[in-house]
């Protein structure tokens, strides 16, 4: 649930009065053209903006009834229930093993078998186990950019988040690994909350529950995949759905 | 003429200019090396690495400025390589910012850039008179580890910075701490350049020679600083002091230094030698550093 989220970068806005519910267990897209703001807003809702300087923020983002911005929120423990997978893979230059052990190992996490049981776990959910499972000690950059974008999936997964942001989560992979992300979405929606950004607007169609549409630092529009998509109320919705710019 | 002769012609000058230039900076450390080598090798026998400096030449040995260099490295680097790096991770990682972090770090990349007879100045300043460290091989190497400091710190933040942000975020996303990140994520990674940087900045170290004249380092000494660790015949069998760490040292360029401006020809048949085990360090050290990071690009490749 996010109330009157304004964001800015030094002075300049780039998030204007934003406010979303977003349920759990269904899929949130964000969709909208380049520089609203989409993944501003997304990044804001696990803090990990506050590691760029001159970023600030007013408003709340409320996350199992806490602001997320309130002073006592620790908020290393919010980023380990608040997943995030970003819009290029970026796997650690480790192990595929080591990639998805460490959220637990800096959790103090070290038997071997757990952290062998999340491995298998988190890679089957991120359905990467079957390609990798004979040599989880290569490499991760030896991966193929889908498959290191699998394993950026699974690592979040495996620090058994309920949220999972994923920002353009397929900008940067091929055709038939986007069709494996778009299946693995649909599959982890049952147990988690997931918003996604994407350029794409038939991911957006295919994927998501609920869509909001950005433009400019504000939401123009938000509701069910379907109407926003079938019957948009904005004009400018409209506009960008059917292509006519962005 | 031809416009069009005329540009190839001086193509082809610039090319031989090119070739020229490399090939005289070559040609000049060859014949250097070359003259040293055939000067100094008829004195490279055990001998001359097990004996003390001497009045008479063919008896001089640099066994005491040998193991004040080792001495002095050691100290260095026990001091200049957890400051430095923990200096470098701080200004990298952890500092805001802000203008006095960019205050800092302009001065620390002019400290990089200060002659080193000037670290003596203040190493004679501080730790041979204020601290009373006297002229010990502690003084030498806090003074060389002043020295070094600038060009670890700044090494370290290179390495640090050749890091992709989106390592940091991937870090941060999984909830790890500022620490952990740093710990697990960005020390492994940056390793490679920071031990590059540390052997490059350590072998500058070794032959410097203006700071520990200036700090009172002795040419002559005929004996060795006392061993840290001595074995006894009776219980506890083994004896720990540090004591050698105040005793006076000299190191492989001063030795040198005070051979050159002997005017005995035998001693300059010393100082060549000398030159040859002091290049032959420097010159293994720096293969160490390009060894350590080849292996590690191959190995990291974002």
């Amino acid at each position: 649930m996010i109330r009157q989220l304004n964001a800015f970068y030094t002075d300049k806005e780039v998030l204007k009065g934003i406010n979303i519910d977003i349920l759990s267990n269904s899929v949130t897209a964000i969709i909208g053209p380049s520089g609203c703001g989409k993944s501003t807003f997304i990044r804001s809702l696990n803090r990990i903006n506050d590691l760029i300087p001159g970023f600030r923020i007013t408003g709340e983002v409320i996350y199992r009834d806490k602001n997320i911005y309130d002073k006592d929120v620790d908020v290393d423990d919010l980023r380990r229930r608040i997943g995030m997978v970003f819009q290029k893979p970026n796997p650690f230059p480790k192990s595929i093993y080591e990639n998805i052990a460490y959220g637990l190992r800096i959790y103090g996490i070290n038997e071997k078998q757990k952290l062998d049981e999340a491995v298998e776990s988190s890679l089957k959910k991120a359905a990467l186990w079957d390609e990798v499972k004979d040599n989880l000690n290569r490499n991760a950059l030896t991966l193929s950019g889908g498959q290191q974008q699998r394993l950026c999936i699974a690592r979040a997964l495996a620090t058994e988040p309920d949220v999972l942001l994923l920002d353009e989560p397929c900008s940067a992979t091929d055709p038939i690994s986007t069709a494996k992300i778009e299946e693995l979405i649909y599959q982890l929606k049952q147990n988690y909350t997931i918003v996604i950004v994407t350029h794409n607007m038939q991911q957006a169609a295919r994927v998501s529950d609920q869509a909001g549409f950005f433009m400019l630092g504000e939401l123009i529009e938000f509701g069910k995949t379907e109407d926003i998509f079938k019957a948009p109320k904005d004009k400018r919705t409209e506009d960008y759905i059917t292509g006519r710019f962005g | 003429m031809n416009r069009r002769i005329i540009n190839r012609r001086l193509d082809k000058a610039f090319k031989i200019l090119g070739i020229a230039s490399t090939v005289f900076g070559l040609l000049v450390l060859v014949v250097l090396f070359v003259n040293v080598f055939l000067e100094g090798r008829s004195r490279l026998t055990w001998d001359f690495f097990s004996s003390f400096p001497s009045r008479k030449p063919e008896l001089a040995g640099i066994l005491s400025a040998l193991v004040g260099t080792i001495w002095l490295m050691v100290i260095t680097g026990l001091v200049a390589i957890p400051l430095g790096i923990g200096a470098g991770i701080y200004l990298e990682e952890y500092a805001k910012k802000n203008r006095l972090t960019n205050f800092i770090e302009i001065n620390i990349a002019n400290l990089a850039g200060v002659p080193s007879i000037i670290y003596g100045l203040l190493g004679l300043g501080i730790f041979v008179r204020y601290l009373k460290l006297d002229r010990s091989i502690l003084a030498g190497g806090f003074t060389l580890a002043l020295l070094v400091l600038p060009v670890i710190i700044l090494s370290t933040r290179e390495a640090l910075r050749a890091i992709p942000f989106s390592i940091r975020e991937a870090s941060y996303a999984l909830g790890a701490t500022k620490w952990q990140t740093v710990r697990y994520q960005l020390l492994p990674a940056s390793l490679g350049n920071i031990m590059t940087g540390i052997i490059l900045a350590m072998s500058r170290a070794v032959g410097e020679t203006a700071p520990l004249i200036t700090i009172g380092a002795l040419t002559y000494i005929a004996f060795l600083p006392q061993n840290p660790i001595t074995f006894l015949e009776k219980f506890p069998f083994i004896h720990f002091t540090l004591r050698g760490l105040l005793d006076p040292f000299t190191a492989l360029p001063i030795q040198i230094f005070n051979w050159v401006s002997r005017p005995q020809k035998g001693f300059s048949t010393n100082a060549a030698a000398g030159i040859i085990v002091l290049l032959g360090l420097t010159l293994a050290m720096n293969a160490v550093a390009i060894i350590l990071r080849h292996r590690y690009q191959k190995k990291i490749r974002w």
